[in-house]
Parts: C-alpha cells; sequence; structure tokens
C-alpha cells in the first residue's frame, strides 16, 4: 500500500469538473472532452479513465477490470468499489487490453435499461479529423493514416447534423459489435472511450457509421 | 459560502448517485429513472428534483439563473437562487444569456438556449400516464413495450366531445420517437422549444423520485393527430410593457370592473427588449 | 401604467423576521428550554424522532420548538438534517427479546411468562382535565417502587411458534433496503414496506388499520403483544468483526396476531403483523402491525380488495413529508399554467356558445 498513488486532489470539485466533462461526452456523442483535473493514475490505466472511476464508482457499483492488482488496489482504495468477478456482473467495465465483447456485459432490462453497464474503454487516440489536432496534424505520415482509418460518422441525439470520430485502438470488429446492441434499445452498453487525458462517449443511441 | 454543509449541500455519495442516474438518462433519452432522493431542506414539490439535479452538476465556475413561472423576483425562484448561493457560493444572475445553468418552474425561456447551457426543469408528476394509469408498475411496464395508445385515446376523446385537445399544459411529448415524456407543467406554447433545444435538458421529480433527460438536438414531438395537428396556445395580444406579439403572456387583473393588462411571463426577456427599445 | 411586481426577496425577509416573533410569543413569558420540551412533551418529541427518522431527543426538541409545536414541519426538519449526516452501516438487527421492559401487555393470554406490566399508559386514567395542572408547583409524582426486572421476557409470538402455531419469519442475512437511500420500487419487499411504515404519519397509517377492523381488508387481529423499552443498538465495525453496543434507545413493539387458514403449501396457522417505532408510539406501532399485516394479502394469497392491502396505494401515501410538501405546493404560483387553461377554456367556450347560437337559430 505504501506505492499507493493519490486520488483526485479536490475529490469535490475534481470530481464535479471531471463529472461535467463526461456529461457533455455524453450529450454530445463522439466529441472529445479533455479533462483538466485529474489523479495520478497507476499505470496501466490513463488520467481520463481514473478520472471516470473516482467520479462514479463507490461502493454501490461493481467494477470489472482487467488492468491488473495495482490498479485494483488504487480502486479500492479511492473509490471503493467492490470487483465484480465477470464483466456481467458489472456496472463499470474497464478494459484496458482487449475488451470484453459488448454482448459480454450487462445490458439492463426493457423496464429497467438504467441497469445497463457503462464500457470504459482505453484506445490509442482519439482524433476529430475535420479540425486536426496536433496528432491529426501529424497524420501526415502515411503509416499513421493508415491507422485512422476511415473514421467514424456518428449520429442520434445530442448531434445536431452527424459527428465525426477517429478512433484509434478500438477492437477490430466494434463497429460490427455495435450495430449488434441497437436493435436491443432501450437495452444496450453505453461506451466511453478514453485516451490519455481525453474522453469521448458513445450512449447506446448513437448510430456509427463508417466514413 | 455555509459553513458545515459539503459544496452544493449534497454529500459526495449522493452526488456520485445522481450523476450516475443523469448519465443513462441522457443514454436514454425521455426514460425515467428512479433515483434515491434525499430530503432537502425544502419542502418536496416545491423544487427538491430540481435542486438535487442542479446540487450534483454545478461548480463554482457555472453562474446560475432560476426561474419560477417565467420569473427571477417569484418567492420560490428566489428561495432556490439564495439556496444555491449559500451552499455552493455560485454566481447568480437574472438574464438568461449569462447562465450556464437555468433552474425553471414552469417555463422555458424566450432567448434560444446555447450548446453550453444547461436546462434543469422541477418535475412535480414526471408519469405522463398517471391519470391514465396510477400504478407505478403498471406504467413502468407500458413504457417498456412503448404500449401509448391510451394516452392518444384521451386526447382524440377530448376532439370528440370538444373539438379540441383539453390539455392545455404538461402537454405529454414523444422523445427520440420511442418514451412518452412528461415535459413538467411548462405552458404547451412552450413545447416546440424543447424539439432539438442545442442545450441539454435535465428534469428532476424529488418526491418521486425519478431523473430524465433529453439530450441536445433531440427531436421532442407534442402528441397530436393529423387532422388535429398541435398548436401552442398563448393570449392573442401584444406585451403592455414591451409589446411582444410573440411571448408568452399573464393576464394580471387590474381591477374588479374587467380591467386587465397582458405582460411577458419571462421578465427577462421583457426587460431586455424594453431596454434595447430605450 | 402596471409596473411588474417585484420586492419577493424583501418579502421573504420580512415573512421571517415575523415568523421568528410569533414563535417566541410573549416575551414577557419565559422562553421554553429543550429540556422542558425534551422532559415534559415526551410523546411529541417521540413522534418527531419516529416521522423524522433520527434517535435524538435534543435535536427533537429543538426541531419542536423551531416548528412552533407543528409535529409534521418538526419532522421535516430533523429529516433534512438527518440526511447531511454520513453513514457509517447498518446496526445489528435490534433485539427487542432483551429488552428492559417498561410496559408489557398481551391480550391473548390472562398470564404469562413475564408478567403483564401496565406500565406509563393513559389507558385506564379517566379522561377529565385536570385543573390541579394548570396551578403550576404540585408536587413531583413519584415512580412506585417495583423490582428490579432483569430476566428475560420471552414474546408471545414465540411461544405459539415454538407450537408451531405461528408462522416464522424468514431468517435473512441480507441487508434490509433502505428507503432513505434507494427509491421505493414494487413489488416492495417486507424490509421496505416496514420501513416506509416506521416512517410514515401516525394519523395515516390510524386510518387505514382502523379501516382493516370494519371491514376494509379481511382482518382477525389479536394484539399478541406490545412491549415498551429499552434496548441496546449494537454495530459491527468492520475493522473489528464483532459487535460492540453503541448505546440504547426506546421503542415500542406491537406484534398482531392474525388467523390465517392456510394454502396448498401451508398449514392453517396463526401470521404476524409486526409494528415497531421510536420512543412511546403505542398508537402508531398498533396501527403499523394492522397495515403490515393487511400488506401481506398478496403473499400470502388472500384477494387484494380493500385500500389497506394495496400496497402501491399505503407505500406512495404514507410520507407526510412528501404528502405535506406536494398538498401544500399548490400555493405555490401556477399563473402561466393557469394561463393556458383561460386561453383554452375560453376557446373552448367560444366553440359551444357558437354551437348552441347555431341550433337555437
Amino acid at each position: 500500500m505504501n506505492d499507493l498513488l493519490p486520488g483526485f486532489a479536490d475529490p469535490v470539485l475534481d470530481a464535479q469538473s471531471a463529472f461535467r466533462a463526461v456529461l457533455e461526452a455524453m450529450s454530445r456523442p463522439g466529441r472529445i472532452v479533455a479533462i483538466d483535473r485529474l489523479p495520478e493514475a497507476p499505470v496501466p490505466l490513463m488520467p481520463a479513465a481514473a478520472a471516470v472511476l473516482l467520479t462514479l464508482a463507490d461502493a454501490d457499483t461493481p467494477v470489472w477490470s482487467d488492468a491488473g492488482d495495482r490498479v485494483v488496489a488504487w480502486l479500492g482504495f479511492h473509490a471503493g468499489c467492490p470487483i465484480a468477478s465477470t464483466p456481467l456482473a458489472a456496472r463499470f467495465v474497464l478494459a484496458t487490453g482487449a475488451a470484453p465483447a459488448l454482448d459480454a456485459l450487462d445490458p439492463g432490462s426493457e423496464e429497467e435499461p438504467q441497469f445497463a453497464a457503462t464500457l470504459i474503454l482505453q484506445v490509442q487516440a482519439l482524433e476529430r479529423p475535420m479540425d486536426g489536432g496536433p496528432e491529426a496534424r501529424r497524420s501526415e505520415s502515411a503509416a499513421y493514416a493508415d491507422k485512422l482509418g476511415s473514421g467514424w460518422r456518428l449520429t442520434g441525439p445530442g448531434i445536431e447534423h452527424a459527428h465525426h470520430l477517429h478512433v484509434i485502438g478500438a477492437p477490430t470488429d466494434f463497429l460490427a459489435q455495435w450495430r449488434a446492441q441497437r436493435p436491443l434499445f432501450p437495452c444496450g452498453v453505453d461506451v466511453i472511450l478514453c485516451a490519455g487525458t481525453r474522453l469521448a462517449a458513445l450512449p447506446r443511441t448513437v448510430q456509427i457509421e463508417e466514413g | 459560502m455555509e459553513q458545515g454543509y459539503n459544496f452544493a449541500y449534497l454529500d459526495e455519495a449522493t452526488k456520485r448517485m445522481i450523476r450516475r442516474a443523469i448519465l443513462k438518462a441522457v443514454a436514454i433519452p425521455g426514460h425515467q429513472i428512479p433515483f434515491g432522493a434525499r430530503e432537502m431542506p425544502l419542502p418536496y414539490g416545491w423544487g427538491t428534483g430540481g435542486i438535487q439535479v442542479t446540487a450534483s452538476i454545478i461548480g463554482p465556475n457555472d453562474t446560475l439563473k432560476v426561474i419560477d413561472q417565467g420569473a427571477d423576483d417569484t418567492t420560490n425562484a428566489i428561495s432556490i437562487r439564495r439556496f444555491f448561493a449559500r451552499v455552493a457560493g455560485v454566481a447568480t444572475t437574472e438574464h438568461t444569456a449569462e447562465a450556464s445553468i437555468i433552474q425553471t418552474r414552469h417555463r422555458i425561456p424566450e432567448r434560444a438556449l446555447r450548446e453550453d447551457q444547461i436546462l434543469v426543469y422541477q418535475v412535480p408528476m414526471p408519469e405522463p400516464l398517471f391519470r391514465l394509469e396510477p400504478r407505478v408498475a403498471e406504467t413502468r411496464r407500458m413504457h417498456a413495450l412503448a404500449e401509448y395508445g391510451l394516452m392518444q385515446v384521451r386526447l382524440y376523446e377530448d376532439i370528440a366531445r370538444l373539438g379540441r385537445i383539453g390539455t392545455a399544459y404538461n402537454y405529454p411529448v414523444m422523445v427520440n420517437a420511442r418514451y412518452l415524456m412528461s415535459p413538467s407543467p411548462i405552458p404547451a406554447f412552450d413545447n416546440p422549444k424543447m424539439d432539438r433545444m442545442p442545450a441539454l435538458q435535465l428534469f428532476g421529480a424529488g418526491r418521486e423520485k425519478r431523473i430524465y433527460a433529453v439530450p441536445p438536438y433531440t427531436p421532442v414531438k407534442s402528441l397530436d393527430f393529423d387532422d388535429h395537428p398541435f398548436r401552442a396556445i398563448r393570449a392573442p395580444h401584444a406585451c403592455t410593457l414591451c409589446g411582444s406579439t410573440s411571448s408568452y403572456l399573464d393576464e394580471v387583473v387590474t381591477d374588479d370592473r374587467g380591467g386587465r393588462v397582458f405582460v411577458c411571463s419571462d421578465t427577462d426577456y421583457c426587460q431586455s427588449r424594453r431596454e434595447k427599445a430605450a | 401604467m402596471y409596473v411588474a411586481v417585484k420586492g419577493g426577496e424583501a418579502a421573504i425577509d420580512a415573512a421571517h423576521g415575523w415568523l421568528a416573533a410569533e414563535r417566541r410569543g410573549d416575551p414577557a413569558l419565559p422562553e421554553l428550554t429543550l429540556d422542558q420540551i425534551a422532559q415534559q412533551m415526551t410523546l411529541a418529541v417521540d413522534r418527531v424522532m419516529a416521522e423524522g427518522s433520527c434517535y435524538d431527543r435534543g435535536l427533537a426538541a429543538l426541531a419542536l420548538k423551531q416548528a412552533r409545536g407543528d409535529a409534521i414541519e418538526a419532522a421535516f426538519l430533523l429529516r433534512a438534517y438527518r440526511t447531511t449526516l454520513a453513514r457509517f452501516g447498518a446496526a445489528e438487527p435490534l433485539d427487542t427479546g432483551g429488552m428492559r421492559i417498561a410496559r408489557r401487555i398481551s391480550a391473548t393470554y390472562k398470564d404469562l411468562p413475564g408478567g403483564q406490566v401496565l406500565g406509563p399508559t393513559f389507558d385506564y386514567t379517566h379522561r377529565l382535565l385536570d385543573f390541579a395542572l394548570a396551578a403550576e408547583g404540585a408536587p413531583p409524582a413519584t415512580v412506585p417502587e417495583r423490582e428490579a426486572d432483569t430476566a428475560v421476557v420471552p414474546r408471545v409470538a414465540e411461544l405459539l411458534a415454538r407450537e408451531g402455531l405461528m408462522q416464522r419469519e424468514p431468517q435473512g442475512e441480507a441487508e434490509p433496503t433502505d428507503l432513505t437511500r434507494d427509491p421505493l420500487t414494487f413489488p416492495a419487499d417486507r424490509s421496505a414496506r416496514l420501513q416506509n411504515l416506521a416512517r410514515g404519519d401516525e394519523g395515516f397509517l390510524l386510518g387505514l388499520g382502523y379501516s382493516t377492523q370494519r371491514g376494509y381488508g379481511n382482518a382477525h387481529p389479536f394484539v399478541g403483544e406490545i412491549r415498551q423499552g429499552r434496548v441496546t443498538v449494537e454495530f459491527t465495525p468492520p475493522e473489528l468483526g464483532f459487535p460492540i453496543a453503541i448505546g440504547e434507545i426506546d421503542v415500542t413493539e406491537c406484534q398482531m396476531v392474525n388467523q390465517f387458514k392456510g394454502s396448498l403449501t401451508e398449514p392453517p396457522q396463526f401470521t404476524r403483523g409486526y409494528g415497531l417505532v421510536f420512543g412511546h408510539g403505542e398508537r402508531k406501532a398498533m396501527a403499523m402491525a394492522l397495515v403490515d399485516r393487511a400488506l401481506r394479502a398478496e403473499e400470502l394469497g388472500e384477494e387484494v380488495t380493500a385500500p389497506a392491502q394495496d400496497a402501491e396505494f399505503v407505500l406512495y401515501h404514507s410520507d407526510n413529508v412528501e404528502a405535506t410538501g406536494f398538498v401544500e405546493h399548490l400555493k405555490l404560483p401556477h399563473y402561466v399554467d393557469f394561463q393556458s387553461e383561460l386561453e383554452n377554456i375560453r376557446a373552448m367556450r367560444a366553440d359551444a356558445m357558437g354551437a348552441l347560437k347555431q341550433a337555437a337559430e
């Protein structure tokens, strides 16, 4: 426990700030939001994912994680959340490596779709191709442009016309999984994509196409 | 700021519980989510749901506006605004354009809201079906199956009997073509403002312990029929103070001989029009 | 020229000042102390603790003083304070079998182990106004001497259960529902129902309980036992792993014995309705036990026909803090909606008058 990293510097105001970032992301699917009041997260937990968990998880929300003992100890100490033995039993699923399939998570029920799990999925990078951040500018390199692929076009509640998002490092069949869960609405898993200090959310209502 | 209480009054565990409910509400537009509403230091039915939602989202950088009946100076609006100034030390405003969070009872401001604003509604009765079916277990099933025929029938009975739909406020809406939702007791005049609004709309019902939401740019359609389309009702007059012919008006009785004037219910809107004209 | 109403802020401040003056009453008279309220208005304090869901005599006395004696307003004050307290965990179940008894009666047995203990009850007082009380300064009444009885007094329901005549309640390790943290959902389990009733309005429960005796619900209750006294509260801190006593509280417990004709899976036996409230609240505990039993109709396979058997009806309307808020919110301004109604009714009248006129022509 001696090497336990601290959580939020200001548990009240840091959580408020992170929550507003997550709320903004969930309200405007695919829009990339930066979190500016971050905890020190143990590897392999990214700062944004760490902030999301400290903001939302507690003794009432079992968390499943693939991030190893250090992260579990850190979460247990700062969030006090029980650790779920399977992804299905978790309210929050933290995936830092190969993510469990969406259909292995609790989608909620038709009467109580709010009990669906939230998947916190760490990816390599999140980019908005239209305006291009520093990473996008670097994307002139052919290899990076290749990795970016054609990107996603998002439509649905929260989006005026369409949002575009490049996700680098999502599971290769993610879009197929997403399409498979769409007909289950109002059931379905909500996803928070985290990359470094930034995040973007995919509520179950969003439609994703390539292009 | 008030000593002895947490920032924004609620303890952090309660805020987390409400925040989780809000996020799921946004992910399932129009679906009511039961939550462990707390006893607030204001009475149930007086905005405790809206207050809990506001307390869970508000931060030191926010500027809060509170309206009741469209006005900032109604007693309950003052009381709630004072509460947040006291427990969160946040800036407050009466100007719609300056607010980042607007808590409201019974109105949507006339000025179009922006993406960087959040509208929090106080909701007395979140269940749009409660007059048709008081049992919560039963209405929950009806929402699960999107079984809304009863509501259509009720509205149509009005048309058959009265020639028009008899509901003038708390007029039911369909959200994103899936969930039937109570817009809270706003006048039907305000319903069209909910449709594809750039701002996030959050709804809190404290006594009934439900939270729901309409994300930005989400279709919100007032129930109607092809041969009886929805009509927004307002008094057919101009505001006595600012001359507006498009805002929602309050009728103010000025004597006991039938004297009356009509004035904007949205006091900030009216004031800013008068300032511009001056 | 019409000028929009302003001045709500000043009006609120003035109202608060006036309220404070009304609360104090004639300043020539000495002010009530919290100790006086806690010692001499004990049953009012008990009711506020019960419906305020917070066992603290001093705070309940303060709430009563602040609320000018309005029990519901005082319960509301206490609850609003209670929600701000940190929650450390759930206590161990109270052992009312080990109660230090002040009063204990059974209507089902003439005599029984532990005896009938009348205790400080209004029951056999003649309700004649005691004008001697109006003259202050009467010598203090003395508590009659009584043998110190530390023996465990067995519960009547247990005597019946040993004979197999009383349905045993299922033992559960699960932490009971806590309606102060989670919303009521249906079907509501027994722990949620009991908590709701324990916090519920005494008058509402009394009326409902009474209705079950008058044919609204098929009740044949006997007071198996009412006991009132002091019990120890124990709590198991996770770091210790064993329970420690953290204090003592006064409670009133009522077990109503009801006949049950049996079902396919269970032979005929007695079933119980249970009531437990903070302090001395016999009327409330009895009403609670009647309503608890009525609410078990469905699980016992009885026909649900009466209001007291309807869980949604009872549990959603028992809470007086919720009820008073919503009833009283009607005095908040509603003029925006009323305006919509006005325009609508004017339009409908115009349509109707036109149609009538046409018909007359």
